[in-house]
């Protein structure tokens, strides 16, 4: 169906599908006044995070999952989608769609000469090329195109829209943030259903249906013979030069196509809140796209989503819990001992995250190198053959 | 196998459907926001705040010290410990008994020093917690980026340790508020203590932190120095990553400069610092007269970060613990005996919004942003540290007194590394709202925005 010939590709749309339309009430399984609520993920920033981030990683997995070149500097076409689309708030208008149009092309030129150059090399040059071009990005932008008389990028305050930016094509009665024709990305539709609250929330919906359109994407991509081509590159290069094909063009389209993903991402970001920092382009933003596709699965295809999600997770959640929060948990203990709970517990939780989001990568990483989703599929396989005698051998299958 | 089967007649007809759709005017219409309501109104029988402070990064220590101070000020606003500064504020429409009856909660967040996450997390107070207020910030860039945040979604933004003229400037908002003195304030304060102590004919050279604040900094320095006769040789911009700065140093031995100002702040000032004094600036002579360093943004942390360096070494503060007055005292006696230590002028700064926030939202008698922003315009108080006091109505910006200080000569322990020079009086650094460096007639604070 939809052109996928494979049966569990379409599963595995579905699945998605499923995913991201239900993810308010997924993502919100605690009444809203309980001690658990803490742990609620469905609100419309985090849910919009989790996404935009799945879609960025999805499109890095494009290129690292099918052609093993791991670049370290992808978050410059994430950044440059996000100057760009909050460029054309500035010039044009709040509406979201020459927005993102404008990311998207922007990032795909960047990413096509970043990729001329860096291409050249493979392994640990490339990684170190894209690197440093994207450190270069990072300067630029927090910089040394805001100095007073080019201001591009307004520095380390972010690029954001002033009332007096031209907006030509604004006009009073359209909101007065990002918006689709007139339906305002910060419109919140809150239903309560006894104790819980979910919230649906527009921009999150729009970002989720561009997932899903570029997750679709990412299956045909996976499924045609241009992926084969691509995996190809992954497993021999050498050889595949030796057949008679040259594999720059592959390397370079694909690496475009994931700098236009990321670039999508960018847009996205800034239709949800229109600023654009510099930071987006930091190494540190680069390497958290390669944690989220290892820890998702590299080379599947939802495990890059997957990822994301963990990620932010972690980053919002986590983060968030103080040591009154602590106090409160374990306030049915005797005094010294939830002193003590606290603090074994406190390293791990809000300034803490990333040292619990460390041991988890390391988990994840030695106990399942494929990441979440060979997680997932052993577990699958574990309960599939619970009831089954010991003797039946368990059909091996490769993770993709 | 993908098959393809676009003809012309076909892309030209997408297109142009495509075409229209984007031309269109408004389809949906926008929703008119409800009444009566705002944003996050608390409808319990508690009301949630929310600190927002660099808990991990370069001000990671700046961050964790005001929250501290958050932590204490809702203790104090909750009727617990003994009440700090709610006995000596000058309003004394606070009780000790939450704000308007309710009891006050807290949430938490990490903005690490970034923009992007700064607002992450400030969107996920206001979202997810349901945070009425955003409080606190180490850094000018996030604290524009979260006003400006706050300003969209309808709560108010009591900014933290900000110092860029920028804040308050052209990106002033109706619904941020800035307790913290800024660049020009320093400037106008440090100019005639230089003047009194180095003289009028002196050859500065500037090294910047290379972006806004920096800028902003270097602007008001050169501005007021030159005003009153001294010449800048140089200003260098330093890129902000740097964390060997003997590049930058070397330069200023031969240029004829007598005194050096360090435009930098926290990590990359520590070892500008540590730079200038193993080249022995301190020791030259030049000119006939004592080489000088000036840092015109100190902060206690910093002074600790560069030891023995910082001795003599003149800047300013926005307030030091050593400060004797009435709501000083209350406040460091309640600060160091819950933490063992003195407060740092971040906590302070952070201490005082928050209890500016709960005192206007009573004297307004209600948490209604445009309420609040109402109280907080051209209110004048005394008793929270600073001496008198008042929130101007035009830009949101608190007009006090400026302290000038100088790295400890002597210190008796280790928490007096700086000496109070001298107390600046409001009036001297007190400019008009549309003055040139913060955005002229053009900046405007917009429309208070209560949210939907």
């Amino acid at each position: 169906m939809l052109g996928l010939n494979n049966k569990k590709d379409f599963t595995l749309l579905l699945v998605v599908a499923a995913l991201t339309l239900l993810a308010p009430f997924v993502l919100n399984p605690f009444p809203s006044d309980s001690a658990m609520a803490q742990f609620n993920a469905g609100y419309p920033d985090l849910m919009q995070r989790f996404v935009i981030f799945g879609i960025f990683a999805v499109g890095f997995n494009i290129l690292f999952g099918l052609t093993g070149y791991l670049s370290f500097g992808h978050a410059a076409f994430l950044g440059v989608g996000s100057y760009a689309s909050v460029w054309m708030f500035k010039l044009l208008s709040y509406n979201i769609v020459p927005a993102i149009l404008l990311a998207v092309v922007m990032a795909s030129i960047f990413a096509l000469l970043i990729g001329y150059v860096s291409l050249r090399r493979s392994g640990i040059y490339f990684s170190i090329l894209t690197l440093a071009f994207a450190q270069m990005s990072f300067a630029l932008a927090y910089s040394v195109l805001s100095n007073p008389k080019f201001n591009l990028t307004n520095g380390e305050t972010g690029l954001q829209v002033y009332a007096n930016d031209p907006q030509v094509f604004h006009r009073a009665g359209l909101p007065d943030v990002p918006h689709l024709f007139g339906l305002s990305m910060r419109s919140t539709y809150t239903m309560d259903v006894g104790a819980w609250s979910f919230s649906f929330n527009v921009g999150y919906y729009i970002s989720a249906i561009v997932l899903l359109l570029v997750f679709y994407l990412a299956i045909r991509i996976f499924r045609s013979p241009f992926g084969m081509m691509l995996r190809a590159i992954k497993s021999n290069q050498t050889r595949m030069s030796y057949t008679g094909l040259n594999p720059r063009p592959y390397t370079l389209a694909a690496f475009v196509i994931s700098g236009a993903y990321a670039g999508l991402a960018g847009g996205l970001m800034a239709a949800m809140d229109p600023l654009a920092g510099a930071e987006r382009m930091q190494w540190t933003a680069s390497g958290e796209v390669v944690l989220m596709t290892i820890l998702g699965g590299t080379g599947t295809l939802i495990g890059p989503i997957l990822g994301a999600g963990f990620i932010k997770y972690f980053e919002n959640i986590f983060s968030k819990i103080n040591d009154t929060v602590l106090h409160q948990w374990f306030a049915f203990m005797p005094d010294g001992m939830e002193d003590f709970m606290v603090f074994v517990i406190k390293p791990f939780v809000g300034k803490g995250w990333n040292l619990t989001l460390g041991i988890m990568f390391m988990l994840v990483v030695i106990f399942l190198p494929g990441g979440l989703v060979e997680g997932g599929q052993r577990l699958g396989k574990w309960i599939k053959n619970r009831g089954k005698s010991k003797d039946s051998p368990a059909k091996t299958e490769p993770a993709e | 196998m993908s098959k393809s089967n676009f003809t012309r007649r076909g892309v030209l007809k997408t297109g142009a459907v495509a075409g229209a759709g984007v031309a269109l005017p408004t389809i949906f219409t926008a929703q008119s926001a409800s009444a009566s309501g705002y944003t996050n109104e608390p409808t319990g029988s508690n009301v949630t705040l929310g600190f927002n402070v660099p808990q991990t990064g370069p001000y990671a220590d700046e961050g964790n010290d005001e929250l501290l101070a958050q932590q204490l000020a809702v203790e104090h606003l909750n009727g617990m410990g003994d009440g700090g500064c709610l006995n000596t504020f000058t309003s004394k429409a606070l009780k000790g008994n939450g704000i308007l009856g309710k009891k006050v909660d807290f949430v938490t967040g990490d903005t690490q020093t970034k923009s992007d996450a700064a607002r992450a997390s400030a969107k996920t107070m206001i979202e997810k917690d349901g945070a009425i207020m955003i409080n606190g910030g180490s850094s000018s860039g996030v604290a524009v980026a979260v006003q400006g945040l706050c300003q969209e979604a309808g709560v108010i933004f009591m900014a933290g340790l900000t110092h860029s003229n920028d804040t308050t400037g052209k990106d002033r908002k109706a619904n941020g508020f800035r307790h913290f003195f800024n660049a020009y304030m320093s400037a106008a304060a440090l100019a005639p203590v230089l003047a009194k102590e180095l003289g009028a004919d002196r050859r500065a050279y500037h090294l910047t932190a290379d972006y806004t604040w920096g800028w902003t900094q270097e602007e008001s320095i050169v501005a007021s120095t030159e005003a009153m006769g001294w010449e800048t040789v140089n200003a260098v911009k330093t890129p902000l990553a740097s964390t060997d700065f003997s590049s930058y140093i070397a330069p200023v031995l031969n240029s004829g400069a007598d005194v050096l100002v360090l435009n930098h702040y926290g990590g990359n000032m520590v070892n500008s610092l540590t730079n200038a004094v193993q080249f022995g600036l301190l020791d030259k002579l030049v000119n006939g007269k004592d080489f000088k360093i000036v840092v015109p943004l100190y902060s206690e942390l910093m002074a600790a970060g560069a030891g023995e360096n910082i001795k003599g070494v003149l800047g300013s503060m926005n307030y030091n613990w050593q400060l004797d007055n009435e709501g000083s005292r209350a406040f460091v006696k309640s600060f160091g005996e819950k933490y063992g230590k003195p407060p740092s002028n971040s906590a302070q700064t952070c201490y005082a919004q928050v209890l500016l926030y709960a005192d206007a939202c009573e004297r307004a008698g209600t948490f209604n942003p445009c309420g609040v922003v109402e109280a907080l315009e051209g209110f004048e108080f005394d008793g929270l540290g600073n001496g008198s006091t008042l929130y101007r109505a035009e830009d949101h910006q608190c007009f006090k007194d400026v302290l000038v200080v100088r790295g400890a000569q002597n210190p008796t322990n280790q928490y007096d590394t700086l000496e109070i020079v001298e107390v600046t009086p409001a009036a001297q650094v007190t400019y008009p709202p549309n003055h040139p460096m913060f955005g002229g007639d053009e900046a405007s604070l917009g429309e208070c925005n209560k949210g939907a």
